[in-house]
């Protein structure tokens, strides 16, 4: 009979996700207890992945207040493929939204940064230069050439309040440090060396890096650091950058 | 039966004809690659020794794990034993998915490709288990048509696992051995044999162990799964769970040794995913397997020179 099994997967779906069978061969499969088997390792494979993608958060909370919030965003997301190194790309703003997570503000700031984590662990393999190869260039040809952040670069910066410090706390497996500013920050994330690495980034730095993402060329880049940070010293943040290994290539005007 | 033009297919050649010499095995007892025992994979020099991992946990654009993949591809070879491609579904295998299995094969060219008799994709959403189905005539034409079309992308046959069973579900056409040997017959793949799968459904849904592997088709079985079951004492009735976090039962290992003594020596692998022990204690346990693989490659061989005196 045809259509049947698409039925069947339709019902046996429904009642993987709590929905109550109406289909007669539903309801007798769903009153086995085999059926809970199903059900369960199909959240535990979700929850479990969640945990391991978002690790600073599951840290903050603790175990059991993250299963269970993870559990939630379950049944709202079930994972769109089964890449789930990826999953949970909704999980920051779902927790934004999260009743329980009322008194913890910085907790969808902490699981972006853990989301950003996975995306430089798993961005395509990159080069990075080094200073030698921006100090060969002229004042001039400098000025007019294009740097190009690396494939695993991710920055990102948090208005209000520490919650990279708040991460990388959890990261690292420390205690949050108790003098805390509680003042936005800026973040970079790297995978520039074999594993991911993170550093805190100025604002004159998260300009810079804004600007070279856009394809402005070094000296437009500059301006709009200082404009950002006019107390900045530019030679300095570009070093730090270039140092970690955040960019790929410096690109010169042809002539 | 479709051949395949870059047909890889590494399965056991010896024995079947009666002047050819048995060929040397060239994938004996492999393990599950964990991550936890990168290092110690990498290293490790054992005759027929292979690894197999999920395909779905590599398919990212770059990083360490692709690159310890690469890396361990250089000195063994890879199975990729996807649990994805959903072939049990009522729609075909999700193109974007088959694209980046594709891709990955191109780059570890494994040893073999497998998958599930199962489904685990449904209308855009990935629900991480091996679910069940009724072994319909509608089922056996759209998995039958699933096959094909991921073989066809991937260029080779690939083996089809026996899933677990936690169910009795109603509305049969087919057993499950007569199932499997129609899709081998109707596509050219092969059997992932899976001897804790057929243990843990017997003793869940009355099938009969012994009888089950006696009637599968053993020219096409390319693979043999080991793993360790639990007991779910809190259903009722208690349920064995395929949880592959001990150690391969001794019911699972004489069923195994009664597998191979009918169908010669097939690529084996010890799969254990969770409660995952040191590198050293899977290797034991892979001992074992290997062990037997190669008493009964010798029994192959000797029976082959039997018949070739017999001939003279």
């Amino acid at each position: 009979m045809n259509g049947s099994l698409e039925r069947f997967q339709d019902a046996f779906v429904d009642a993987l996700f709590d929905a109550a069978p109406d289909d007669e061969q539903m309801v007798r499969l769903h009153d086995q207890p085999g059926f809970a088997v199903y059900r369960n390792t199909v959240f535990k494979g979700c929850v479990d992945a969640l945990q391991a993608n978002f690790p600073a958060v599951a840290r903050l909370v603790g175990e059991p207040w993250f299963r269970s919030a993870a559990a939630a965003y379950v049944r709202e997301h079930a994972p769109a493929d089964a890449r789930l190194v990826h999953y949970g790309a909704d999980f920051p703003a779902f927790l934004e939204g999260f009743g329980p997570a009322r008194d913890l503000p910085y907790l969808a700031e902490v699981a972006r940064l853990d989301a950003l984590w996975v995306q430089a662990h798993t961005a395509r393999d990159d080069v990075s230069i080094d200073a030698a190869a921006v100090a060969a260039l002229s004042a001039e040809a400098l000025g007019q050439a294009i740097l190009r952040p690396h494939a695993t670069a991710r920055w990102v910066a948090f208005d209000t309040m520490p919650a990279f410090t708040i991460w990388r706390a959890n990261r690292e497996g420390r205690d949050v440090p108790g003098d805390l500013v509680w003042q936005g920050e800026r973040a970079l994330l790297l995978r520039a060396f074999g594993e991911v690495t993170w550093m805190p980034l100025s604002a004159a730095g998260y300009a810079f890096l804004d600007a070279c993402a856009e394809g402005r060329p070094f000296d437009a880049a500059a301006a709009c650091a200082l404009d950002a940070q006019p107390d900045a010293a530019l030679g300095n943040v570009v070093g730090e950058l270039l140092a970690a290994g955040t960019f790929s290539a410096v690109e010169t005007a042809r002539r | 039966m479709r051949r395949y033009p870059n047909d890889r297919l590494v399965v056991y050649q010896g024995g079947t004809g009666m002047n050819m010499e048995p060929q040397p095995m060239p994938l004996g007892a492999g393990l599950g690659l964990k991550p936890a025992h990168y290092d110690e994979a990498q290293r490790a020099r054992m005759p027929g020794l292979w690894f197999e991992v999920h395909p779905e946990n590599y398919m990212v654009d770059g990083g360490p794990r692709l690159a310890w993949l690469e890396t361990i591809r250089g000195h063994h070879p890879i199975s990729l034993h996807g649990v994805a491609l959903s072939l049990a579904a009522a729609a075909p295998p999700d193109e974007a998915h088959l694209l980046r299995l594709k891709t990955l094969a191109q780059r570890v060219q494994p040893a073999l490709v497998s998958e599930h008799l199962a489904w685990s994709a449904w209308r855009g959403h990935y629900l991480p288990d091996l679910l069940p189905f009724p072994r319909t005539h509608e089922a056996l034409t759209r998995i039958a048509a699933n096959i094909e079309r991921t073989q066809e992308v991937l260029c080779r046959p690939i083996a089809i696992e026996n899933p677990a069973h936690y169910l009795t579900i109603e509305g049969h056409d087919w057993s499950e051995t007569d199932f499997i040997r129609e899709l081998c017959v109707r596509t050219g793949c092969g059997l992932l044999l899976d001897v804790n799968n057929v243990y843990v459904s017997a003793r869940n849904v009355g099938i009969d162990a012994l009888a089950y592997v006696d009637a599968v088709p053993a020219d096409c079985i390319m693979e043999i799964h080991l793993a360790g079951h639990s007991l779910d004492a809190d259903a009722s009735p208690a349920l064995v769970i395929d949880s592959h976090d001990t150690d391969v039962d001794d019911a699972v290992w004489a069923l195994y040794r009664h597998v191979i003594g009918r169908v010669g020596p097939r690529p084996t692998l010890i799969e254990r995913d969770d409660n995952i022990p040191a590198f050293e204690l899977l290797r034991v346990e892979r001992e074992l397997a290997q062990a037997m693989l190669d008493s009964a490659t010798q029994r192959d061989r000797d029976a082959n020179a039997d018949r070739n005196e017999v001939d003279a």
